[in-house]
């Protein structure tokens, strides 16, 4: 294989873990690492259950240059307990937003692949997801753009879906998923009748990177591609929504028009179908651009 | 759980050290049948220390042949492996140390 194949050959975001998106994301040889794996600090809660902790608790927290400018960077690890969110996990991600508000980088990337808050740990994990819903406030407020990055096999669920709704912008891929509960939560709660978290269909078109970036909760759809995630990031980092009054009023308007819209539907494709989108076997063919396009083209779509 | 340490003393062999590039490498991630293994530089008088934390009990044993067969590889000097373990087979465990190891002795080109 010549380098020249080598630099057309996808590097898929979704196999990745959260070291090597980081490394990949960023420019080369330029990522810092802050309370790094050799400082061992791991969860002071696992050890009562019985369970193994992790070195650096499930998420990698640093600063680097992406295109040369300075960024603050966390990438949740969704394989060490499904990314979920501990007292050590969450402060760390505190910390590098509140410490962004005093440095003022050029932005802040997060890289969130999380089931929510860490059970093992309850309330510790529910004041950390707090924490850091308040600390991404107040640094928007600031006018540092933050863009959470979304493509993991774990999606992005619970709390850390509340913190990226909180962001200035969400880049995500079609295997991504986002959503305030997860399908297995849904089914547990509701019965397999409301939701069939086996059927990957029904979660694809309900949670999936495709439905969201239709529905406009995310503002950009990318291959899974680390390149791809990489150049999207850098663009949403340049677009600084300020967080205020009238933004947040016709962000509003925007959910109340499309609960008018779509509040009846009973299934996504039912929602693509009042957008004017003819065949919801369209939507699972057609690539990241071409549903783009598609997108941009439909005079129904209700979107913020 | 289980807590298990591992001193393997320096070898006399020196003809397959190589020297490392890194202060510390950390790869894999502990997930259900997997590890996440850290090894660093550490003063240990030219030898490997081993240490590992396995949510399966009973198979020290087994970890001693996995880690001898690793330490004989590579001939680490001066280095200590720490493990979190959540249950990964033998031959995961040996994948892991090779490319741990070889990550942290750096791209040889």
């Amino acid at each position: 294989m010549t380098s020249a194949d080598i630099s057309t050959v996808r590097r898929s975001y979704y196999e990745a873990t959260g070291r090597q998106r980081i490394a990949a994301l960023l420019d080369r040889d330029s990522f810092h690492e802050w309370i790094g794996p050799r400082e061992r600090v791991t969860s002071p809660h696992l050890k009562l259950f019985d369970v193994p902790v992790s070195f650096d608790d499930g998420v990698i927290v640093g600063r680097g240059t992406l295109d040369g400018k300075r960024v603050f960077i966390v990438a949740q690890e969704g394989g060490f307990m499904g990314g979920s969110v501990g007292e050590v996990h969450g402060a760390k991600i505190t910390g590098v937003l509140r410490r962004a508000l005093i440095d003022r980088p050029h932005g802040v990337l997060l890289l969130l692949e999380s089931g929510g808050v860490r059970l093992h740990e309850a309330n510790a994990g529910l004041i950390a997801v707090s924490e850091i819903l308040h600390a991404l406030l107040a640094l928007r407020a600031a006018g540092i753009p933050v863009a959470a990055l979304i493509g993991g096999a774990y999606g992005c669920f619970g709390g850390m879906s509340i913190v990226a709704h909180c962001c200035n912008a969400i880049v995500i891929s079609e295997l991504g998923r986002i959503g305030l509960s997860g399908p297995e939560v849904i089914e547990t709660v509701a019965g397999v009748e409301e939701f069939d978290s086996r059927d990957l269909a029904l979660v694809w078109r309900t949670v999936g990177g495709k439905s969201r970036y239709l529905l406009g909760d995310a503002s950009r759809l990318v291959p899974d591609d680390i390149p791809a995630f990489r150049a999207a990031a850098s663009a949403a980092l340049l677009l600084s929504r300020a967080l205020d009054l009238e933004n947040l009023e016709r962000d509003h308007e925007c959910l109340a028009v499309r609960l008018n819209f779509y509040g009846d539907c009973k299934d996504a494709e039912e929602i693509w179908s009042r957008m004017g989108i003819i065949s919801s076997r369209q939507v699972a063919l057609l690539d990241e651009a071409e549903l783009v396009e598609l997108a941009q083209s439909l005079p129904n779509r209700k979107v913020i | 759980m289980e807590h298990l340490e591992f001193d393997f003393p320096a070898s006399t062999d020196s003809s397959r050290q190589t020297p490392a590039r890194r202060d510390s490498v950390l790869v894999g991630v502990v997930s259900s049948g997997n590890l996440e293994v850290l090894v660093e530089q550490a003063s240990l008088a030219g030898g490997c220390r081993v240490i590992v934390d396995t949510s399966i009990r009973g198979y020290g044993a087994i970890w001693q042949a996995v880690l001898a067969d690793f330490v004989k590889r590579y001939r680490p000097r001066d280095v200590q492996v720490s493990i979190n373990d959540a249950g990964a087979s033998p031959a995961v465990v040996s994948l892991r140390l090779d490319q741990a190891y070889e990550d942290f002795q750096g791209d040889a080109a």
